[in-house]
């Protein structure tokens, strides 16, 4: 007789209201838990570091501080992709929209006269967001003229938004005066975007990523633009049915989530690094580590603000640990991919419950042990 | 011959209960070896759950199963295939790139590298035997629905299966493969298989079934000797009140033509020419009826009318104004509605019962104020439709999906009629739904005629075109084979004209 357990799968009917909270928490857990069995093997004690990471990340007003600063392009890029992934527009390449929004803004900055000072942020920001949304039209163009897929073309974009990048700051727009590194001269105060106190924070943009967190969520939930997403994500047939211009909502999700990634590199040329650099310099793939934040936050833009804390904090406190336990500089990459690893696959425990039976030798009729798991 | 004193099947107080649903309430059920026992119940009855608990798949949370007299436990299928019991589900379990004998063999032990060529030989026995033809080497995406729901029974008796469940199994077939598959059935019967059949058609309990066990809300009705009852008995028994067979026609006055269709040339999705030359006009307050079998181009000519498809070459005039070619957008603002054959295309499921309602008035006042929806006006105009159209709904915020396939219907249909049409295209709006949901939407139709719509309906079941139609047109391959009043109409004109024979009155 088989005594071994049996485990089944059993679709649900709904998915209670809790459980949607519960997953990406028990998700990112679970992580967390399989994460530290690679510390044990690398022979670093999984409580110390994951203290450390706390610690590093939110154990002080300059950890939190950092967190804060970073989550600040990771808010506005996941915001973006939010919208776009619930239109089931797969927008891969906010990295490179936020590339060449912070090339916009490098060049209203350094190389556009005749711009009052007070007027010359706000130029940039606007350059910036046309930028992105501008560099994220091609793949839309694409898709919507010659049916290309997104994910594809989006991705291909960041590699050449990357690579224009790279060719300004070694050559033309390379700064006289920067001893030869790969960077352009220093914006003029009047394009440096102001911090809290000594911190990092360049509060503007934070501001501005709060208020498209709220935008977006109303977009979505109180518009008839978020019901035409709403519905093109769900059911394109049913889209195609009700009128709705298919094409029409997936330029728009397109341009808006480039939009807010091109806002992001604005951000980190003028409020962290005040001249353009080489891409890693300006942005470690915060357009990619958005795309954890926003399923993470179950493409609930509102939810996007905690979620991009966190992450966040764990890219902050990953540093920490670099430093403090000599871990390889991957380590936060590691973090990221599990993370995405478990978040998507919790995913399945919304639409499945798990069954477990455990067969009994002794008695005819099985013993079923019945439960409800989140993991 | 199998000791036909024992039953085959008996099940004794099961019960299983799903989150907020009681779907087996201590349900008995005794089916005898050979017969054919017909399980007989409206959509959410739970007679799929029932089957679904024998075959192994559910689990009873209280009750006994036992199979020609001995007490089983089945916790998979593979248990119960291991006591002779298989299942045919609606939805085929087949690798669509693989080929009949591929399939058939798939899964089961021995012959690591040649299996197909013991099971050619019983393939061929049961061809014979049942008159279950189907090309071995033929891949699984290349037949009919019939023909792969003929593979899904090859597959049950070939693992030995002496008793077979099938789960509404004419649901997807045309007339003429339901006719061969209730030959097989009796055949099978008649070798000695017993055969469950589930099923919400009366007509077919009548033409297969040696019993009958009726389920209304998860409870045995009755059990019934099916030549000891009639029609009536068992509409009363499945829906719990009397059904009216007859629908009441008023006489409508015939307004202007509504619609006018001129030498319609449509392409389908293969790009062969589907629709070819069809001509027809309709007029406010009249219902035409389009008969035929499925696959005759009825769905590409309602989906370009509907603007989701594009007119090769023709016309197309809705109150005289050209709309060949316009957008769906386009036509909806011009009053036409479409009621889809596939409610999937209708309706998104994750999405609540009242911002279903609103698909095709999202952006119009009183729902949409300048780019904002309004939730009291969304709230307010799903109360009164869920209420005037009966919609059983736990709120209008419960995600659409979660309602039964009648009340899907239900919903799109007050969507669509609520408005006012000009014109409505209906296509199958019956198809799948029980005798109650079945009533109310035949209901719906005959008042929107009656308030002055032009209906297009669209059907394969020739007793719905009969009954509300007042011109019936018949489309064979791509053509229209001719135009008849209904009082002219009979069925054994209609079923000519269904196998290509023109006929013009």
């Amino acid at each position: 007789m088989n005594a071994l357990p049996r485990i089944r799968l059993e679709k649900r009917l709904a998915t209670p209201r809790w459980l949607g909270v519960a997953t990406p928490i028990l998700s990112v857990l679970a992580a967390l838990l399989a994460i530290a069995v690679i510390f044990r093997l690398l022979g670093v004690n999984p409580l110390v570091a994951y203290g450390r990471i706390f610690t590093g990340a939110f154990g002080s007003l300059y950890g939190l501080s950092e967190t804060v600063t970073k989550a600040i392009p990771l808010m506005l890029a996941g915001v973006g992709l939010a919208v776009a992934f619930r239109a089931r527009v797969y927008n891969i390449g906010a990295e490179g929209q936020l590339l060449i929004g912070a090339t916009c803004a490098t060049g209203v900055a350094l190389f556009v006269p005749g711009i009052p000072d007070g007027l010359r942020l706000p130029a940039m920001f606007v350059a910036g967001a046309l930028g992105g949304a501008l560099w994220a039209m091609i793949p839309a163009l694409l898709k919507a003229r010659l049916r290309i897929d997104e994910v594809l073309t989006s991705l291909m974009t960041v590699y050449i938004a990357s690579e224009l990048v790279n060719h300004l700051v070694y050559g033309p727009w390379k700064g006289p005066g920067e001893w030869g590194f790969p960077y352009t001269d220093k914006f003029p105060l009047a394009a440096q975007i102001p911090r809290i106190g000594i911190t990092r924070i360049h509060y503007p943009t934070l501001i501005l990523a709060l208020l498209a967190a709220v935008l977006a969520y109303i977009l979505l939930q109180r518009t008839r633009w978020g019901f035409e997403i709403r519905v093109t994500g769900e059911n394109p047939e049913a889209a195609r049915y009700a009128g709705m211009n298919y094409l029409r909502t997936a330029m728009l999700v397109m341009a808006l989530s480039g939009a807010l990634a091109g806002i992001a590199g604005v951000g980190e040329v003028a409020g962290i690094h005040y001249r353009l650099r080489y891409p890693q310099g300006i942005s470690p793939g915060y357009g990619f580590t958005a795309i954890i934040v926003a399923w993470l936050a179950r493409l609930n833009p509102l939810g996007v603000i905690l979620t991009s804390l966190l992450i966040g904090g764990l890219l902050v406190g990953g540093d920490a640990i670099q430093l403090a336990l000599g871990l390889p500089s991957a380590t936060v990459y590691l973090f990221n991919g599990m993370i995405l690893f478990f978040v998507l696959g919790g995913d399945l425990f919304t639409r499945y419950r798990i069954r477990i039976e455990i067969p009994s030798r002794a008695a005819a009729t099985p013993v079923r042990l019945e439960r409800e798991e989140a993991l | 011959m199998p000791d036909t004193t024992v039953p085959a099947v008996e099940m004794r107080g099961i019960v299983k209960r799903f989150p907020g649903v009681l779907a087996n309430d201590h349900v008995d059920l005794t089916v005898r070896t050979g017969e054919i026992h017909a399980l007989l119940g409206e959509n959410g009855a739970g007679k799929t759950t029932l089957m679904n608990i024998l075959y192994g798949i559910y689990h009873p949370d209280e009750g006994e199963i036992f199979v020609k007299g001995r007490r089983v436990h089945i916790r998979s299928p593979r248990d119960a295939i291991r006591q002779g019991i298989g299942m045919v589900h609606q939805q085929f379990q087949l690798v669509p790139s693989h080929t009949v004998v591929e399939n058939v063999v798939l899964g089961l032990p021995g012959n690591f590298f040649f299996p197909e060529r013991a099971a050619r030989q019983r393939l061929q026995e049961f061809a014979q035997r049942y008159g279950l033809h189907v090309d071995p080497d033929a891949r699984i995406w290349q037949l009919s629905a019939g023909e792969q729901q003929r593979v899904e029974i090859i597959k049950a008796l070939y693992r030995g299966a002496d008793i077979l469940i099938l789960d509404e199994p004419t649901s997807m077939l045309t007339p003429r493969e339901i006719e061969e598959l209730m030959s097989t059935v009796r055949r099978m019967a008649d070798e000695g298989h017993t055969v469950i059949f589930i099923t919400h058609k009366l007509d077919e309990v009548f033409a297969v079934s040696d019993r009958v066990t009726v389920l209304r809300q998860g409870r045995v009705v009755a059990t019934l000797e099916t030549a000891h009852t009639d029609k009536r008995e068992l509409a009363r028994l499945m829906v719990g009140r009397d059904v009216l067979f007859r629908l009441e026609k008023r006489p409508v006055a015939i307004g202007p033509t509504v619609l006018e269709v001129q030498d319609l040339h449509i392409r389908s999705d293969r790009g062969v020419l589907a629709v070819r030359g069809v001509s027809f006009s309709l007029a406010a307050g009249e219902i035409l009826g389009i008969a035929g079998v499925a696959g005759n181009g009825q769905r590409e000519l309602v989906e370009a009318l509907a603007g989701l498809r594009s007119v090769e070459k023709g016309r197309v005039l809705l109150s005289g104004e050209d709309i060949t070619n316009r957008s769906p957008r386009a036509l909806v603002q011009r009053g036409v509605c479409y009621v889809p054959g596939e409610r999937l295309v209708g309706t998104v499921p994750n999405l609540s019962v009242a911002e279903n309602l609103i698909l095709k008035i999202y952006d119009q006042a009183p729902v949409c104020r300048g780019i904002f929806l309004d939730s009291q006006a969304i709230a307010s105009h799903a109360d009164t439709l869920i209420e005037r159209y009966a919609v059983a709904t736990p709120s209008r915020e419960t995600p659409l999906k979660l309602l039964s396939g009648g009340n899907i219907q239900r919903a799109i249909l007050a969507r669509e009629t609520s408005s006012k049409p000009s014109l409505l295209i209906a296509a199958h709006p019956t198809s799948g739904l029980d005798v109650g949901a079945t009533e109310y939407i035949r209901q719906v139709l005959m008042s929107q005629r009656e308030e002055g719509t032009a209906v297009l309906l669209v059907s394969e079941d020739l007793e719905e075109i009969l009954q509300l139609s007042d011109r019936i047109a018949v489309m064979y391959n791509g053509e229209i084979m001719g135009i008849l009043p209904v009082d002219r109409a009979d069925l054994e004109t209609i079923g000519m004209m269904m196998a290509g024979v023109h006929r013009d009155l």
